[in-house]
């Protein structure tokens, strides 16, 4: 996580980009002299601040800050890499270059194929800025936890019994540099406001929650100004680029409280009408993960697991991955978003690909020494470290599902359903290691009789298969509804590194999926 | 000199101790070295090396508390982080919750150390892979594993006279063979404190003789059945259901130990009475550090007796308010078992299925601690004591409480993940899907 700081320091703009590119070159060279074809050196500071609190307290301030150096180098054909804390000489540089080149060249000798990398042109000097309108790391602390308290006092007042609020921020200060001639400064932002909300009956001992329905974007405090043209209104308001956390949690309180009394649902098939606030999740469990090419060569076969989607799928040019209604997209461009930069973490400029095209799978994710299994010749920029101390690997960019092309509205899609549940917000989650069986459950859930929104539903959750859930597609709403929802906690690797990642579309119909019923008695 | 000795550690302690102007500070020092190596498709993909020593102040005026850190330990630096703890305890609004830090206390010495693990280096890390990796090449199987080992200490010291010191070492191996058609998948993990203990060749022919064996499935409905939960499959459902054992949300009525018109169910019988499970840091199979994050001692505990609930964890100030020992969370637990072996239990069981391990488990219902997750990596069917075949993977929706109380047998304990956990046999474990993945 890094040290922790006093939140005055992370107003310190941190090392001057010609510092960064003499420390760089000493690193640089290091390598080449020892014998690396090939070398990258990432100067990273991370910056992050947590503010948690429940009900009326402010429970902690957490301020962390990491600063380093990863160097990664090719030398006899095979990858090595090695980290510094706190660099501050180009002795350092040029020692944990070395270092990476005598790693490189011990595990050459176990090494079956030599590492190919597709070719990169370098950029020379060149900087991306997050843009954001708001520095969070610049609004005082004391106005971010107001805002909390002020967010717990409105569910309390409002019936909740308990809740926990938590502002997550996070400040990349990357700077890369690459033997191709790149030296690439950016400056990346996120924020994430989140909050629990609990009701409980104590006559029967039952107690429900709700969590917020924000979504952790790459924006700035800005994110949290209030504008009426970010709300999409309906059963419940749910949020686009700008979030009103008061009002989620007023209405959030009320809703854990009515899940009290709602109806449980009857197992049994219903057609599902998914908001963006929940189906992010099954797009990353069931789109985005399968078609990471490192699982699906079996990198990743010890951990996350393998991929359904194999090679011989993609090579046929006819695997029918969803209905014709399904276009899945790669983007790592996308204004707004976790994924969004310039250049990924190996000096790739970066880019949008389509992964489903009309229904059927026509690529994947994959980096520089990947490119080549797949016949491309360049990569799709998509590789990412979470910290300077981490190697980069292949990691996931937004993959997100394409409006619908004809005008369509949530009202207009519902009316055509006759038994249906619409589903809001994200639950748990689990699903199978090559990604054929999934179950997710939500925050919540509204039965659909005939065309119309009969009441809350509660203890839902769904079980399908992918390519069965994806061909179930008939309908996605247009444009006007396409809103982004993602996490800052995608895990993969060993050891396990977290990536920051968005997913957008617009509410989506699927027909006659398995819904369970999840109440028990203990 | 990442791992220091006890009296190296406290004159740094003391020193920082002696820097301090606020009205409490608490030092916490640590250090360690920590390499692994990672394979896949029988060749290595990734391995590193780190070492890291750090420490941390937080000084405390009233009910403010700032924490600062730092890795540099010559004088200056180490008053620098004294004065930039007490600058923003000073910034930090008042803690309701804060605890007056605690005094001294008797450790008592726990045997988490291991020379053999802290001898560990990049030859014994490829060796260890070489000898994973090469029975399968010979096989036609695929390797994929990660060794990751430890070696470090903990110290803990404030201006109340509190003063505790833990050295420890700890290795985690797992290793999953694939067949090279895909249709086979076989697992298993070790973990220790002393890696002389780690034979990551026998694991590894484990893991081979399930991949080999679980190719070629047969797909069962999905219903209730009697499973023998291997304590790799056991131990994740129980870990989340201890973890879930915390007092306050008891209290608040927001756990499964939360009772009906309030209080919670601190001595019911909740689960069949073969169940008992308590902690114990000096375990030998299982040690860990006798104090806690916040220095409370680590102590034996009954957790759950005979089937009723016992303890519960506390926070210092919840138990203060609720006028009870404040019992910290334990860092493993034990599952006291019987004698029989997994082996016996299958030979014991007329239909059943076997799991390997489970895979993805997440909650579905705190309330009912129902959890969600698939099997993985060798799931099979038993009929008359025998294994008859492999079966397809299933999503199972069950809980650890209802599951311990359709307890049909329960085996001997073996170390999985830091606890001790028997085979388990279950009626009635709910599955309620099929999974192709293999």
């Amino acid at each position: 996580m890094g040290r922790i700081v006093s939140p005055e320091a992370f107003l310190n703009p941190g090392d001057d980009v010609a510092v960064k590119k003499k420390l760089a070159d000493a690193a640089l060279n290091a390598a080449k002299s020892k014998g690396a074809s090939y070398a990258d050196v990432r100067i990273g500071r991370y910056l992050n601040q947590f503010v948690i609190t429940r009900e009326d307290k402010v429970q902690n301030i957490v301020n962390t800050e990491s600063y380093g150096v990863g160097v990664r180098v090719i030398a006899n054909g095979c990858w090595g890499f090695a980290a510094v804390v706190d660099v501050k000489s180009e002795a350092q540089m040029a020692k944990a270059a070395e270092d990476a080149v005598a790693i490189a060249k011990a595990n050459a000798k176990l090494m079956k194929e030599p590492v190919q990398l597709a070719p990169q042109k370098g950029f020379g000097e060149v900087s991306w800025k997050a843009p954001i309108k708001k520095n969070a790391f610049e609004v005082p602390v004391k106005e971010k936890a107001d805002l909390l308290l002020s967010v717990n006092a409105a569910a309390m007042a409002n019936g909740a019994n308990y809740v926990n609020s938590i502002l997550f921020l996070v400040n990349e200060q990357k700077y890369f540099a690459s033997t191709d001639g790149s030296y690439i400064d950016q400056d990346v932002h996120r924020i994430w406001p989140i909050f629990n909300i609990t009701s409980i009956d104590p006559k029967s001992g039952k107690f429900e929650t709700r969590n917020a329905l924000s979504a952790p974007m790459g924006m700035g405090y800005d994110y949290l100004q209030v504008n009426p043209k970010d709300k999409v209104t309906g059963v419940t308001t749910r949020y686009n680029m700008g979030y009103d956390m008061l009002e989620d949690a007023t209405a959030g309180a009320k809703q854990a409280k009515e899940k009290l009394t709602a109806k449980s649902v009857e197992a049994g098939k219903y057609d599902l009408i998914l908001d963006p606030s929940h189906l992010w999740l099954t797009i990353h469990e069931s789109v985005g993960h399968p078609l990471e090419l490192d699982r699906v060569l079996g990198y990743e076969a010890n951990f996350a697991g393998t991929s359904f989607a194999t090679l011989d799928k993609w090579q046929s040019k006819n695997f029918q991955y969803g209905s014709k209604q399904v276009n899945l997209i790669a983007d790592k461009l996308q204004v707004g978003s976790l994924g969004a930069v310039g250049w990924d973490d190996e000096g790739v400029n970066t880019k949008k690909w389509d992964l489903v095209k009309d229904g059927v799978l026509v690529n994947y994710q994959a980096i520089r020494d990947q490119a080549h299994i797949i016949g491309e010749k360049e990569s799709h920029g998509c590789c990412y470290a979470d910290s300077w101390s981490s190697v980069q690997f292949q990691r996931m960019p937004n993959v997100s599902l394409a409006a619908g092309k004809t005008p369509l509205s949530v009202d207009d899609m519902i009316k055509d359903v006759k038994k249906g549940i619409y589903i809001i917000g994200d639950g748990s989650f689990s699903i199978d290691q090559q990604r054929y069986n999934f179950q997710f459950g939500g925050q919540l859930f509204y039965e659909i009789k005939d065309g119309k929104i009969a009441g809350m539903l509660k203890d839902v959750a769904y079980q399908s298969n992918t390519q069965e859930f994806w061909n179930s597609c008939v309908q996605v709403c247009d444009d006007k509804d396409y809103r982004l929802g993602g996490s800052f906690f995608d895990g993969k690797g060993q050891p396990s590194q977290s990536s920051a990642v968005s997913h957008g579309s617009s509410t989506a119909r699927f027909n006659g999926v398995n819904v369970i019923n999840t109440a028990r008695k203990i | 000199m990442a791992i220091l000795t006890k009296e190296e550690a406290k004159k740094i302690i003391d020193k920082v101790l002696a820097f301090s102007k606020a009205d409490e500070i608490s030092v916490g020092l640590s250090g360690d070295r920590s390499g692994n190596i990672r394979y896949a498709r029988n060749s290595v993909s990734t391995s590193g090396e780190t070492t890291d020593l750090s420490l941390s102040v937080t000084s405390v005026f009233g009910k403010k508390s700032g924490t600062a850190t730092i890795n540099e330990f010559d004088d200056a630096s180490l008053e620098k982080t004294v004065r930039r703890a007490e600058e923003i305890a000073q910034l930090a609004p008042d803690n309701p919750e804060y605890m007056a830090m605690l005094g001294p206390q008797n450790y008592q010495e726990t045997q988490t150390f291991s020379e053999s693990t802290a001898a560990i280096n990049p030859n014994f890390r490829a060796q260890a892979a070489f000898n994973s990796i090469d029975p399968c090449v010979k096989k036609d199987l695929t390797a994929a594993g990660f060794l990751q080992d430890s070696a470090g200490f903990t110290a803990t010291g404030n201006n109340k006279g509190l003063f505790g010191y833990n050295k420890s070492t700890s290795v985690d191996f797992s290793i999953t063979v694939r067949t090279a058609d895909g249709k086979g998948s076989g697992y298993a993990t070790r973990d220790y404190n002393d890696a002389s203990k780690l034979d990551t060749k026998s694991a590894t022919e484990i893991a081979m003789q399930k991949a080999l064996a679980s190719a070629n499935t047969k797909a069962l409905e999905p219903g209730k059945y009697t499973v023998i939960l291997e304590p790799t499959a056991g131990v994740d459902l129980l870990q989340n259901m201890m973890r879930s054992m915390d007092a306050r949300n008891a209290d608040e009525g927001r756990s499964f130990l939360g009772k009906k018109g309030g209080g919670t169910r601190l001595g019911e019988k909740l689960f069949d009475e073969r169940v008992t499970i308590y902690s114990d840091p000096m375990n030998l199979e299982i040690p860990s550090s006798s104090f806690s994050g916040d220095g409370r001692p680590q102590e034996k505990v009954a957790w759950i007796e005979n089937g009723v609930v016992k303890n519960m964890y506390y926070s210092r100030f919840w138990a203060q308010k609720q006028g009870v020992k404040a019992t910290p969370p334990p860092s493993g637990f034990i599952f006291q078992g019987g004698t029989e072996s997994l082996a016996d239990l299958i030979k014991g069981t007329e239909k059943g299925i076997l799991v390997t391990r489970f895979w993805y488990i997440r909650a579905v219902d705190p309330q009912t601690l129902l959890y969600t997750g698939l099997t993985r990596d060798g799931t099979f069917y038993i009929e008359n004591g025998q294994i008859k075949y492999p079966v397809k993977n299933f999503r199972f929706n069950e809980s650890p409480v209802i599951m311990l109380n359709n307890l049909e047998a329960i085996g001997k304990p073996v170390r999985a993940s830091g606890n001790l956990i028997p085979p388990l046999k279950i009626r009635d474990f709910t599955f309620t899907s099929l999974s192709d993945a293999v």
